[in-house]
């Protein structure tokens, strides 16, 4: 019963793992479910059929990540899959990404909801080009944590000499980004080497194995944290006005949402974006219940004191507290996802939080080598999986705030208006 | 003053979905099988519309096979939701000849439901049609997005889905085409008990321990029903047993437990070594049966 409630109280972490069969993530993650006890013998059995069907000669846990029929027929990845699992102290959603650099996309995709990115360097080869991508891409997604698994510890000899310079080498590479916190972890995914247990044969490593690190690492959901986090102002897009119109509640009008970040408490003046107008919270509730606060990421719903004209698309914030950026005119960086390519003046529906308006590409200021994080000038369009930082203009001022401030006000999503695909996505930069 | 846990986040996720349906369809509807899954997903559409009510219906594919249990706990629940329900029936397309009823021992109308659905979904012009499926499930469904779009033949092209970023979900599509809605799909099935005992929902009493005739095939003990034809080898005896997941009783496997509580489940769930799934006859056809029936449109 214990463990029931110690269940009841966790936490969950999302972590990204990005790399190719060769770096030992399949391995890696099919550790880390195996030992967790996540993979149920049903599960192992179809996998071991399929393997021995496949003519491989060891059991194959790639093929429990990569569920689709072209996947496991080619051996790779091409699309994010999501496997879960739980320690007695943490609930984990892995969100397991291809690393191929035709696969950018998806690996964006599979960084966005992280918490934490796990990228898989093999001792013997060090820092390459796809370990400055995937570290690029952690870094302009604003994930907080960084671990960087230096895995196949146990060809290099355990040497502690190698691992170290793959420390420097990594430190000096990512000078370039903006990356919070950086955990260096030597590992041999295939003997379990400090993935859950401590590894004997690397006894001059003393911090903690890898699934410990991923059990304690602070993730920002502690409400202690709201305000330390650098994310303090309160922003609530309005997704839905909610108006039962019944005899029980002729009156009730509430806008329904989520807290994308801050606090906000029954009583406090807030402003309506963009039309500007004040009121004041009278309710916060979920369902029946009546709250005197609420944090993100809940959803709940709040009642004002004046009858004032919201709808979905509207922020709510706090009218002490820094305001919003509401222009017409975006800098972003996009990453493009469509076969169709961005071209300077096409139109696009860009999507931010509850809002939606038309949008034109007006520059594009310079695309990413996103091996070598070179800029290259020039460029009048972006093809699949391209990074770069772009103008649009709105025909509608959007309310929002810069990416790494909020990623929730800070992100948008480009549709294309005749095909309803979305061909991009984007971070807005205010500095 | 406490943290956020997962139940919470997950319950917060769901709502958020769920909402987002409400606001960009025009016509969404829940899909409704009576199992755990739907259950949730309809407490979930009650937070978080409250005090409105649902502003969808539901909808029920009966393929004719189902438990009396699972009937009566759909009328009841609708009832005191004040909710509309749908019922698409599987008998129907059989009589008016749009499907074919399967022969023999492995008979079923599991299939014979991506018809029924599709035909009903066309029939109201819903645009949406949310559904408890979760990704820790089955390895295609691992794959699936929050929004999933539909074809105007109600297919699904796994090679090609939109990308889903943070939380912003693209619902837009051409006249015709649909969109599949699952706002569980960042749960496991332990989530899904305990988020069931910390809410203390009402359960359908075949998930809990009851003595039932029941025979064994191929390794699962299966309910003997008149629309399983047994084999002549094969023994009806009376077992104590329980649901993990509650479909068509053609193929709903039967666990041998003495669970008679929620906590006796979660402890039941949290030492077993197979998945849900395991006992579901309709994910043992082939490798990828899942992927197949879900690329036609099942749910």
């Amino acid at each position: 019963m214990i463990q029931e409630r110690g269940y009841l109280d966790m936490q969950l972490l999302r972590f990204s793992t990005a790399g190719s069969v060769d770096d030992g993530k399949s391995t890696l993650i099919g550790r880390l479910l195996y030992d967790s006890k996540s993979i149920f013998e049903d599960q192992l059995e179809a996998v071991e059929a399929a393997s021995k069907s496949r003519g491989n000669e060891e059991v194959n846990l790639a093929l429990l990540t990569d569920g689709l029929r072209a996947e496991r027929e080619q051996g790779i990845t091409i699309d994010v899959a999501y496997r879960y699992f739980a320690t007695p102290k943490r609930k984990f959603i892995i969100a397991d990404t291809p690393g191929h650099i035709q696969y950018t996309r998806n690996m964006v995709t599979g960084a966005s909801t992280a918490d934490l990115s796990i990228i898989l360097v093999d001792a013997r080869h060090g820092v390459l080009e796809q370990t400055v991508r995937h570290s690029y891409i952690s870094s302009l997604l604003g994930i907080p944590h960084i671990v960087v698994a230096v895995n196949k510890m146990d060809l290099v000899d355990f040497s502690e000499e190698v691992f170290n310079n793959i420390v420097v080498s990594y430190k000096d590479m990512a000078q370039a980004l903006h990356i919070r916190n950086i955990t260096f972890i030597p590992i041999s995914a295939k003997d379990g080497d400090n993935v859950v247990n401590r590894s004997e044969n690397m006894p001059w490593y003393t911090g903690a194995p890898l699934l410990e690190f991923l059990e304690t690492v602070p993730v920002g959901k502690d409400v202690s944290n709201v305000h330390t986090e650098g994310q303090g102002a309160f922003r609530f897009p309005v997704q839905y006005v909610i108006r039962p119109i019944s005899s029980r509640f002729p009156d009730f009008r509430g806008y329904a949402g989520r807290v994308a970040s801050g606090v906000v408490r029954v009583g406090d003046r807030i402003k309506v974006l963009p039309s500007g107008l004040e009121s004041e919270v009278t309710h916060i509730t979920q369902a029946a219940d009546e709250l005197t606060e609420a944090y993100p990421p809940e959803s709940v719903t709040i009642q004002l004191s004046d009858d004032i004209d919201i709808s979905r698309g509207d922020v709510i914030v706090r009218a002490d507290e820094p305001q919003p950026h509401q222009e017409q005119e975006l800098t972003v960086d996009v990453c493009w996802f469509n076969e169709n390519p961005l071209q300077i003046r096409s139109k696009y529906i860009v999507r931010q939080t509850t809002n939606e308006t038309l949008g034109i590409v007006r520059t594009i200021n310079f695309r990413r080598n996103i091996n070598t994080l070179e800029k290259e000038s020039g460029v009048t369009q972006l093809n699949m999986n391209d990074i770069a930082e772009i103008t649009v203009h709105t025909a509608q001022p959007l309310t929002f705030d810069d990416y790494r401030q909020n990623k929730v006000t800070g992100s948008v999503i480009f549709i294309d208006p005749d095909t309803n695909e979305t061909v991009g996505a984007g971070m807005i930069k205010t500095e | 003053m406490s943290n956020i846990t997962h139940l919470k986040e997950l319950e917060s996720e769901s709502i958020y979905v769920l909402r987002e349906v409400a606001a960009q369809f025009e016509r969404p509807v829940i899909l409704f099988s009576g199992g755990k899954d739907s259950i949730v997903i309809v407490h979930l559409a009650y937070k978080a519309f409250y005090p409105a009510k649902i502003p969808f219906p539901l909808l029920h594919i009966d393929t004719g096979h189902n438990f009396q249990e699972t009937i009566d706990y759909r009328d009841a629940l609708v009832n005191r939701l004040g909710a509309e329900l749908i019922v698409g029936s599987v008998q129907e397309s059989i009589d008016t000849g749009r499907v074919k009823e399967e022969t023999g021992y492995y008979a079923s109308r599991n299939k014979l439901q991506t018809t029924t659905l599709l035909d009903t979904i066309d029939k109201y012009h819903f645009d949406a049609a949310i559904g408890g499926a979760r990704r820790d499930e089955e390895k295609a469904r691992a794959k699936e997005r929050f929004f999933s779009h539909r074809d105007e033949f109600g297919q699904w092209n796994p090679k090609n889905q939109r990308p889903e970023l943070w939380n912003i979900f693209n619902g837009k599509k051409a006249m015709g085409e649909h969109f599949r809605v699952f706002p569980i799909s960042n749960w496991t099935e332990m989530d899904v008990w305990q988020y069931i005992l910390q809410e203390k929902i009402e359960m359908p009493s075949l998930y809990f321990t009851h003595e039932r005739r029941v025979f064994e095939r191929d390794g699962q003990w299966l309910a003997a029903e008149p629309c399983i034809k047994l084999k002549p080898t094969e023994q009806v005896v009376t077992k104590q047993v329980r649901c993990r997941t509650i479909g068509d009783i053609t193929c709903t496997g039967l666990t041998l437990s003495t669970a008679h509580s929620l906590e006796d489940i979660i402890e039941e769930i949290a030492a077993t070594r197979v998945t849900e799934r395991g006992g579901r006859a309709d994910d043992k056809r082939s490798e990828t049966s899942m992927e197949d029936r879900k690329k036609a449109g099942y749910f």
